[in-house]
């Protein structure tokens, strides 16, 4: 057998869950706090995993590199969060979902991982709720939902524009009560630089201090990771500046397989890009698609001029504007999957219709000048006023878009200095989120045995594009309602284990490791610093293991990618000491993993030679430019198997994905 | 106090963009860069702080540090940066403060004492009047970034607490453990050494999520109320 046993439980797909469950192994309440759990991260999955084990009774020791648990990333998630309660009456079920989510992932994951994922959905929302999150709600006091792209019914859960952070700070909150209650010790200001293993097992981690550069042992029976996506190999992207693939990467060096490490979620609407000193992008919402109209001039000459600061969009008569979404996707409209949305932004700036005046004219409009013409009459009707003026429908539309949408409109004005409710907004697709990760089980577990990951961080659900409002899901689903299951069934054979020691020869190598590299870097007394291999780095990958990718980009960027990490090595200049706060260290470490993760991701393009949600090769694509997969040849997770520092030897294998429940076809949006 | 001299701003860069622009100079100059707290770049993970000008998040309201832009600033201007001013955070580096405190009033009482089994009840089996949801998220939508305490001249903390405390206690998911968890919480606000309100207001005005003084008043009532009938 592979190694690639995937785990799936016997039976039907609905009842695979509950009888897993059954069947899981168990430890006594009396055994549990003999056994000591890391956490490595505490966005939703690291935060709500850590939360629930500690309240089981393990020994939790929780890790973040932030100042606080409540910073991780999953804060600024904005639109919502999916769950299939079906409460608008409108046809969402379990198995809406299921479909919904391996239809919008281009029939690229694992069916009964996404199944479970449904069925423990309204269960997550329970939870929520349970916990104070104040989701918004109708005036009757019942909860409101709104739409996501990618489906037909409204289904998404949301706080305004800050639902991951009221979904973070609900798991925060359960994390601190558990850290209250001494049953987590959490550790802010720590970085994990590589996970140890003792016969086969992960069995700890080395984690750095960041506030004194103290290098530090702990162990435990099992380590789970929530150390998120990888989006910032792009060094431009949606993430957060600290959020990096370390804790990841290192598992991989030890052994754990990285899969899908080529499928990469590019944001449709995000602010444009302004100037070369831009450290970071930002994401206006998908959920403004519900309400905001895609466009670009129907002629060049009109997009030029604009360009040119000759004609203001608002000038632009009706009948001169494309809504080029509306046009190709008639079905779906504005709200298609984010990989579809994306792509025909670009198709329409590289055709030259690009809208924002900036190096590479990239950006198009998204408009609320009709949703609040529409809102501000049904507004004036709602107040008995059936033949408003223009002025009073305008004044009631906004009045309506500012409470649906408010903060993201401040944040869009206050970064661009133009005002949305008068103007269009300027959007552009921006790298968001990473599909690929560490290849698991069906129990989360990793190809090391006791190393489990969740969220983000693992690759199991989202298959080639995740729908919007689906990676909160997910990362509740799997720290509150998979890993306490799972990891428990793991821990069930290690209660005769006893302490695990630090002082053993494998802690002893993989100290020593770290603190060589942290010495060559900070002795090594090049000329360039780590933020221009980072800006380089990111440049080859999104020209080239960006949004359209070709058999000669990747080689290309495969050969590039490696000498500029040599180049690297040999000429970065690191100030400071290794015993001190020192942010360039930190990011000399990350951007280390991410020059040899950047080479995997181009190898993983390479080989995939199909276009599937959001990987596109230019080479197979039908005339209207819509992706063509190969399901014969390429239905396949690919696991890579890292063999040595030359990332061209990394091995491939193969999951075979089985369609037991779901007919597989061509995804169709029109 | 140490002076650095910039050129070639853009007004489209951010703040902390134009301390990243400061750092790759000093690193050129082979000095030491500066250290900073931040994090997302997009206002909502609270991490960065920075006191601009005398003001926290510097000259511009309703926005953190990262969300401040270059624009707001004249060419030539000396721009005046300090860490938060607070005893109950100290400085780690540079502009780098230990906020930990907060964490722990927190870990105090800032939770609903539920498992995490999803095996509560249907969500929406207790019906929350809209006014009184949207008030609780407005409490809610505090980041915990400090400036309150940073702007506060006695170093007080009451208007993250008290944004804490009125979340819970809007919501009838918070009500049941309600008199416990305001008086833990103030209890540790007071033993991290945080000062008292005075009823200023500054903390208003500069907190960048527009937390009203609202909730300091219902915290206010939350302990009186509960210090007065609490049978534990």
């Amino acid at each position: 057998m592979s190694i690639l046993d995937s785990k799936i439980p016997e039976g039907p797909i609905a009842e695979k869950w509950t009888n897993h469950k059954n069947r899981l192994k168990l430890v006594a309440p009396n055994n549990r706090p003999k056994i000591d759990v890391i956490v490595v991260g505490t966005g939703l999955a690291g935060a709500s995993a850590a939360a629930s084990l500690g309240e089981m009774g393990y020994n939790v020791k929780a890790f973040c590199f932030q100042d606080s648990p409540r910073r991780a990333h999953s804060i600024a998630a904005q639109g919502g969060i999916n769950a299939a309660k079906n409460y608008q009456n409108d046809g969402d079920s379990i198995y809406r979902l299921f479909y919904d989510t391996i239809k919008g992932g281009d029939y690229r994951a694992r069916e009964a991982n996404v199944y479970r994922l449904a069925e423990v959905s309204g269960n997550i929302i329970d939870q929520c709720v349970a916990q104070g999150v104040p989701f918004a709600r109708e005036y009757g006091g019942m909860l409101d939902n709104r739409s996501f792209g990618g489906v037909q019914v409204q289904r998404t859960f949301y706080a305004a524009g800050q639902t991951g952070q009221q979904l973070l700070l609900g798991a925060y909150s359960a994390l601190s009560r558990q850290i209250g209650l001494g049953r987590v010790q959490m550790l802010n200001r720590h970085e994990m630089l590589d996970l140890v293993l003792v016969d086969g097992k992960a069995r700890g981690i080395i984690a750095r201090n960041l506030v004194n550069g103290e290098i530090e042992r702990h162990s435990a029976h099992a380590v789970v990771l929530a150390s998120g996506g990888y989006g910032n190999v792009y060094f431009l992207s949606t993430n957060a500046m600290g959020s990096n693939v370390t804790a990841a990467w290192k598992a991989h060096k030890k052994g754990a397989y990285f899969a899908n490490p080529c499928y990469v979620q590019i944001h449709p609407t995000c602010i444009p890009v302004h100037g070369t000193n831009q450290s970071k992008l930002t994401l206006m919402s998908e959920s403004l698609r519900n309400s905001g109209r895609i466009w670009v001039p129907k002629k060049k000459e009109d997009a030029e001029a604009i360009r040119a600061g000759q004609l203001k969009p608002t000038q632009i008569a009706e009948e001169d504007r494309d809504y080029y979404l509306e046009r190709r996707y008639p079905a779906f409209g504005n709200l298609v999957p984010r990989d579809v949305a994306s792509r025909a932004a670009k198709e329409r700036c590289d055709a030259g219709f690009g809208i924002e005046a900036n190096d590479t004219n990239e950006g198009v409009y998204l408009d609320f000048a009709s949703e609040i013409k529409a809102k501000g009459k049904q507004a004036a009707f709602a107040q008995g006023d059936h033949d408003p003026s223009e002025e009073k429908t305008i004044e009631l539309g906004k009045k309506w878009v500012e409470e649906k949408y408010g903060n993201l409109f401040q944040m869009y004005e206050k970064i661009t200095d133009e005002n949305p409710y008068e103007t269009p907004m300027k959007i552009y697709p921006a790298v968001h989120y990473t599909m690929g990760g560490l290849w698991v089980d069906y129990n989360l577990q990793s190809t090391i045995p006791g190393c489990f990951v969740a969220g983000e961080a693992n690759f199991s659900d989202h298959g080639a594009n995740r729908l919007g409002a689906s990676a909160l899901m997910q990362g509740l689903a799997d720290g509150y309602f998979v890993i306490p299951y799972t990891v428990s069934n793991y821990l069930a054979d290690e209660i005769r284990t006893g302490k695990i020691p630090t002082d053993s020869p494998e802690f002893d190598e993989a100290e020593k490791k770290v603190k060589d590299l942290i010495q060559k870097f900070l002795t090594n007394n090049g000329s360039k610093s780590v933020d221009h291999f980072h800006k380089k780095l990111g440049l080859i990958m999104w020209n080239k293991v960006g949004m359209a990718r070709s058999e000669q980009g990747l080689n290309e960027a495969i050969q590039e990618i490696s000498a500029l990490r040599d180049e690297f090595y040999k000429d970065v200049y690191v100030p400071g000491n290794a015993d001190e706060l020192n942010p360039e260290l930190e990011k000399a470490l990350r951007v280390a993993d991410f020059l040899e993760l950047g080479q995997l991701m181009a190898r993983d393009a390479l080989q995939r030679k199909e276009s599937c949600g959001g990987h596109f090769r230019e080479e197979y694509q039908d005339a209207e430019g819509e992706t063509l997969r190969d399901d014969e040849n390429f239905k396949f997770a690919a696991a890579w198997e890292y063999k040595g520092m030359d990332i061209n030897q990394s091995e491939l294998h193969k999951e075979d994905l089985k369609y037991e429940y779901i007919k597989i076809a061509a995804r169709n949006y029109k | 106090m140490e002076t650095y001299k910039l050129d070639h701003v853009s007004t489209d860069s951010s703040f902390l963009e134009m301390l990243d622009q400061l750092n790759e100079q000093l690193i050129n100059e082979r000095k030491e860069p500066i250290a900073f707290d931040h994090d997302c770049r997009e206002g909502i993970c609270g991490m960065c702080s920075l006191y601009i000008n005398g003001r926290a998040h510097g000259p511009d309201t309703g926005i953190t540090t990262c969300q401040l832009h270059m624009r707001m600033f004249k060419d030539g201007d000396t721009i005046y940066v300090e860490p938060w001013r607070s005893a109950a955070f100290p400085v780690i580096k540079d502009l780098v403060v230990d906020r930990s405190a907060f964490d722990r009033i927190q870990q105090a009482g800032g939770f609903v004492s539920v498992n995490t089994s999803g095996r509560t009840i249907d969500a929406n089996s207790i019906p929350v009047p809209k006014t009184d949801a949207d008030k609780a998220f407005e409490a809610a939508a505090c980041i915990g970034c400090g400036a309150c305490v940073a702007t506060c001249k006695n170093g007080s903390a009451m208007l993250f607490v008290g944004a804490k405390v009125s979340q819970y206690a809007l919501l009838p998911q918070g009500k049941v453990e309600a008199k416990n968890r305001v008086l833990n919480m103030v209890r540790q606000m007071d033993e991290e050494g945080f000062g008292n309100c005075t009823n200023t207001g500054a903390c208003e005005i500069e907190c960048p999520k527009g937390i009203s003084l609202e909730n300091i008043a219902r915290m206010n009532r939350e302990f009186l109320t509960a210090a007065l009938s609490n049978e534990d």
